[in-house]
């Protein structure tokens, strides 16, 4: 693998392409749409920590819900600009993961496992406990978002919420892809491949982490708070640990540590989801979990391992 | 007052107990085979089934109940690592965590599907009913039954582990897996053997426990937390360490329960998070 330059392919410039034609081609399942953006940008910011840090954590959804709630909120109680709100949450999410992720680096990875899933329950019995301000079990009700740049209204089409997930997330996918091609998302790999021979180098592996986890929690609150902006609604599972879970799988699903993977893996995941759990939420669990024995034990990259494999063997045999 | 608090510390230490018992399997098999199983819980939810099969089907009494569903337990953790868990050894943690999580997810569904979503019933034999008298205090009986129960087999375990062959093996392969195998010692069938025994021990608490933690099909899930930390604070391979992190998080779960009820499971995370800071390698762990 040679250094990573900052040029886009043009199978990155066509996959890019794909949401735009399918705001015209699928007008019907905008908010669908809308949905995977957003699963994929909470994916996207997983894969900066697991993906390239290989840090494991089963509660990053509490960063999404801490995006949510401060979103959600802050359009609740008079301030509803979308832009502005998001800073605030991505602002919010980022300061916790910061105070916490000093918990995070130090120990190994069933240490990390453990801590991270206890922060996680923590803030969901936190914001249970709190339901007067958060709602408790019934969700936050009431957000009132005034209109994108005091023109496009967040209505039932679901065209601006579409237009504004996609944005978002493209904006946030330049700025991630920037990161992990820079020097300092090549120590990170360092650290993923040899955690013990970094400091050799130079490297201080601890704040390189801390450093990777703030920003992953940042962009995990801007995920939260894309929905709690676009749906109007906060509920109390945006910081359960189901999301936390589904969330991995979704990265697993695509393949960790390219980015791609996260959206990849988010949108078939969502589409998935939309088509079986609506046959039975119960078999859904079945098939999920199948699905990720099946993909640690036959596809470990994940399906854009299997697409590398597969573009392997084929380039092989042209030769 | 008094009295109170010590019924709280007495219900904590049972239900520290059965969280040890349960646990001790998920110590091995992190200590052995350095394996993240979050499926252990769901080999308690299959004994806790197997019990209540046999005693509302088949009309087994109580206490018969509890070999069945540590023998059933056993049996599947021995099928499944011979067949699935083997191959995982060497992989990353995060294959195991997320083969494991897939296996929780699997069994829930299928238990959903065929015993429904409710709670289980159990019904306790009228000689572990009621309370005793003891020492001025009324103490449950059930619960001073689980307590018998796990000292018995903490004395088993840590005889089996300290004076037998086989215990010599696994001390010896945890401490070293390719000189043990160079002295003769099969690792893979300590790890068959000891897996099977820590699964079942974990179904024997899923059947000791369904009248204490309640039984349904997320048990896995709603569980999993205190087994983990449970090993992560005892840290993995010992038996003291796991036992010890069990009755202080037993006593602290309940005891919060009771006395701050608003705050909810809140303070067994809390705790959870700051014994992790204080002791980043479990209590008493071994691996530096």
């Amino acid at each position: 693998m040679g250094l990573p330059t900052q040029k886009w392919s043009r199978a990155e410039i066509a996959f890019w392409l794909i949401p735009i034609v399918a705001f015209f081609v699928f007008p019907k399942y905008l908010t669908l749409g809308s949905q995977i953006m957003i699963a994929a940008l909470f994916a996207l910011s997983l894969d900066l920590i697991l993906g390239y840090a290989r840090i494991i954590s089963l509660g990053h959804a509490a960063f999404f819900g801490i995006g949510a709630y401060a979103a959600g909120l802050l359009a609740k109680y008079g301030w509803g600009e979308p832009l502005t709100g998001l800073v605030v949450a991505a602002a919010a999410a980022a300061t916790v993961g910061l105070l916490t992720s000093f918990l995070v680096v130090r120990g190994e990875d069933l240490t990390r496992l453990v801590v991270t899933l206890g922060i996680g329950l923590m803030l969901y019995e936190a914001a249970n406990q709190a339901a007067f301000i958060t709602g408790g079990v019934d969700g936050l009700s009431g957000v009132q978002m005034r209109k994108l740049f005091g023109v496009f209204g967040f209505g039932l089409d679901g065209k601006t919420a579409y237009v504004y997930s996609l944005a978002v997330l493209f904006i946030v996918f330049v700025f991630a892809r920037t990161l992990v091609r820079s020097p300092f998302g090549l120590s990170l790999r360092g650290i993923r491949e040899g955690e013990r021979r970094m400091p050799a180098i130079g490297v201080s592996v601890r704040r390189k982490l801390v450093a990777v986890y703030t920003i992953a929690a940042g962009i995990a609150g801007i995920a939260g708070a894309l929905l709690a902006q676009t749906t109007q609604f906060v509920g109390l599972d945006s910081l359960g640990f189901p999301r936390s879970a589904d969330l991995v799988i979704m990265l697993v699903l695509g393949g960790a540590g390219h980015l791609y993977g996260a959206l990849v893996g988010a949108a078939v995941f969502m589409v998935l989801q939309d088509y079986l759990a609506n046959l039975n939420p119960v078999y859904w669990q079945f098939w999920l979990g199948l699905l990720l024995v099946l993909i640690v034990l036959f596809a470990r990259g994940g399906l854009l391992g299997l697409l590398q494999s597969v573009q392997k063997r084929f380039g092989a045999s042209r030769r | 007052m008094i009295g109170n608090f010590v019924g709280v510390v007495f219900d904590g230490i049972a239900y520290g107990s059965l969280l040890f018992i349960i646990s001790i399997g998920l110590s091995v098999t992190m200590g052995l085979m350095n394996f993240v199983n979050l499926a252990h819980g769901a080999f308690a939810m299959l004994g806790g089934y197997a019990a209540v099969v046999a005693m509302t089907r088949f009309g087994v009494p109580f206490l018969v109940t509890l070999p069945i569903a540590f023998i059933i337990s056993a049996l599947a953790g021995a099928i499944l690592e011979r067949l699935l868990y083997r191959r995982l050894y060497r992989a990353s943690h995060l294959d195991q965590v997320l083969f494991s999580i897939g296996l929780v997810f699997m069994a829930i569904a299928a238990t959903t599907y065929v015993f429904g979503s409710q709670q289980q019933p159990v019904q306790l034999p009228p000689f572990l009913r009621g309370q005793v008298h003891l020492l001025g205090l009324d103490l449950g009986t059930y619960r001073l039954f689980l307590i018998a129960v796990v000292i018995a087999i903490t004395f088993a375990l840590t005889w089996l582990v300290e004076r037998t062959r086989f215990g010599a093996a696994v001390r010896a392969s945890v401490d070293n897996q390719q000189a043990s195998a160079g002295l003769g010692i099969n690792v893979y069938q300590v790890f068959s053997l000891t897996f099977a025994l820590g699964s079942g021990l974990a179904g024997l608490g899923g059947g000791l426990g369904i009248d204490v933690l309640g039984l349904d099909p997320t048990f896995p899930l709603k569980y999993m937390v205190y087994f983990l930390l449970v090993v992560a604070v005892g840290g993995a391979g010992t038996i003291k360490g796991p036992l010890f992190a069990a009755l202080i998080l037993g006593v602290f779960d309940v005891a919060g329960k009771y006395y701050v009820p608003q705050i909810g499971s809140f303070i067994i995370y809390f705790m959870m998070v700051a014994m992790l800071l204080i002791f980043p390698r479990g209590v008493l762990g071994k691996r530096a």
